[in-house]
């Protein structure tokens, strides 16, 4: 009888645990290809695998919050890194799910590409409950990609004009070693310190390795960072001289556009100073 | 006869000025008042724009943060005195919020607009800047502004107070305060600011400053007249 008891009580606290939960989450979807994720399977999934560090609620305050840099994603705020949309608008599904693919390099998120594709639709979809702009607001229009030109020296070359011009090189370093004048004061939306990325260690950036990544990391910003968008600074055409320009910034990483770089006398001469630490090899200096 | 003129001219005046008064248009009371405070206010920390030499040569001496601006007679600038209740929202006007970069400082540092005004950003420097509002309520967004570039427009849609920074010059730093309604002033180095146009009724005016907070009293304002309030703040000496 006792016993009963004990578990009615149980029963009554666990539901008044876990309601809140159920109750704050209403029925999302998700397209991904030909992939529909639905918020009910994916909650399951969230609460198993996610909330240690993107808490219940999903505001970035889990558990592991506390020791984890850069901060976990809060998804209240509907700000997200990697998109394919232009700064302050809400991610296409297939963003968050490339995201889950590839995880982000440099921080505490995993890669989920260990779960089947459907049960990352499911996350995708239960994750967009969370912030109420998913229901009040439709993604922002892609940023149309042009073909990508075919590769000449004379692209690198207008490429590291550019990243003169726009001053890349205040955050990420005339090296692209991520050590210019601004990047020690970095800091993300969260206040806490954040390092711009480093070329030169040729590992893959936060949001992709893909000429068209490049492409697309700097025309949308990486919302929530120091990364700003310059979609509305650079013309399309210009914009893969500057990806082919950063490519041979990559100096570990045999791209094509390195190969053809260092088979001109003056990219040779750079791309062997670039690989000596902390030498300035006056890269940025005009052509 | 002359006379007679000079009377139905008179008259005429006398007319066309009081229907200028009872018609419809600008009426009703006015808040004025003054932002003070009372302490010892933090020493603003001279800004080293070194790394910037376009921006450094601007200055004579270099110029100070200014979460707190003070003028003489303890008063307190950059404060957004504004109705927070009691006035029905208003539709946007036309005229479009203008935030300037220049000398890497945001000019006016603290800017007050509408919800869902137009917002104009323009960069007058020889240097490229990211313009970074920090909202919580509204979108989040970044873009860098380069050299010449055309201004950028952006709006919001929910009231904040959002802080704005450039990330590439980490000392700029300033305020974007967006309002439900047109009843608002920023107060001026002399710490007055004035509410004008507000109709009868019962209002609670909030005076927010970056620094030390929120501030709030009630007023009611009968007819068209003018009503004086003071804020005082308490200063942060950190």
């Amino acid at each position: 009888m006792k016993n009963i008891r004990m578990k009615k009580v149980c029963l009554v606290l666990a539901a008044a645990l876990f309601l809140p939960l159920a109750a704050s989450a209403q029925q999302m979807e998700s397209h991904i290809g030909n992939l529909t994720g639905h918020s009910e399977q994916g909650q399951q999934l969230y609460y198993r695998y996610c909330w240690g560090c993107h808490g219940a609620r999903g505001d970035g305050n889990g558990e592991n919050a506390p020791y984890v840099t850069p901060n976990p994603r809060n998804f209240v705020q509907g700000t997200f890194k990697c998109r394919s949309t232009p700064t302050g608008t809400l991610p296409l599904d297939q963003d968050l799910y490339n995201s889950l693919v590839r995880g982000f390099n440099f921080t505490n998120m995993p890669s989920w590409a260990a779960l089947t594709s459907q049960q990352r639709a499911d996350l995708v979809a239960f994750i967009k409950t969370f912030s109420p702009r998913f229901k009040s607001e439709k993604p922002g229009d892609v940023i149309p990609i042009p073909p990508e030109p075919a590769l000449t020296v004379a692209s690198i070359q207008h490429g590291s004009e550019l990243f003169q011009k726009l001053e890349c090189w205040k955050c990420h370093g005339q090296e692209g070693r991520g050590d210019g004048p601004s990047a020690s004061t970095l800091t993300d939306s969260n206040d806490q310190p954040i390092r711009p990325y480093n070329f030169s260690s040729s590992n893959r950036s936060k949001c992709g390795s893909s000429n068209q990544d490049l492409y697309r990391i700097f025309m949308t910003g990486v919302d929530g960072t120091p990364m700003p968008s310059f979609a509305d600074v650079v013309k399309p055409e210009e914009a893969w001289d500057l990806v082919h320009y950063l490519r041979t910034l990559q100096t570990n990483n045999k791209s094509p556009e390195l190969t053809m770089w260092e088979g001109t006398k003056q990219g040779a001469e750079i791309v062997n100073a670039k690989k000596v630490e902390n030498t300035y090899t006056g890269s940025g200096v005009k052509p | 006869m002359h006379i007679k003129y000079l009377v139905l001219t008179g008259v005429v005046m006398f007319a066309t000025a009081s229907v200028a008064f009872a018609g419809p248009g600008p009426s009703g009371g006015t808040i004025t008042g003054k932002v003070t405070y009372e302490g010892t206010p933090a020493k603003m920390k001279p800004i080293d724009m070194s790394k910037e030499p376009s921006c450094a040569k601007m200055y004579a001496t270099p110029v100070t943060s200014e979460t707190v601006v003070t003028g003489p007679g303890n008063t307190l600038a950059d404060v957004v005195v504004y109705v927070s209740a009691g006035a029905p929202d208003d539709a946007a006007p036309s005229s479009a919020a203008v935030f300037t970069q220049k000398g890497c400082r945001y000019i006016p540092h603290v800017l007050a607009f509408q919800v869902n005004q137009e917002l104009k950003i323009s960069n007058e420097d020889q240097t490229s800047h990211n313009i970074h509002p920090l909202p919580k309520l509204n979108r989040e967004w970044n873009k860098s502004q380069p050299p010449g570039s055309p201004a950028i427009t952006e709006k919001y849609d929910k009231a904040e107070f959002i802080p704005v920074k450039c990330n590439i010059h980490p000392w700029m730093h300033g305020n974007f305060a967006v309002l439900k309604n047109s009843h608002y002033a920023v107060s001026s180095e002399s710490g007055a600011f004035s509410l004008a146009n507000l109709p009868p009724g019962k209002y609670t005016i909030t005076a927010w400053q970056e620094s030390y907070g929120e501030q709030t009293q009630d007023v009611t304002i009968s007819g068209s007249e003018t009503k004086t309030i003071t804020f005082v703040f308490k200063a942060k000496p950190y």
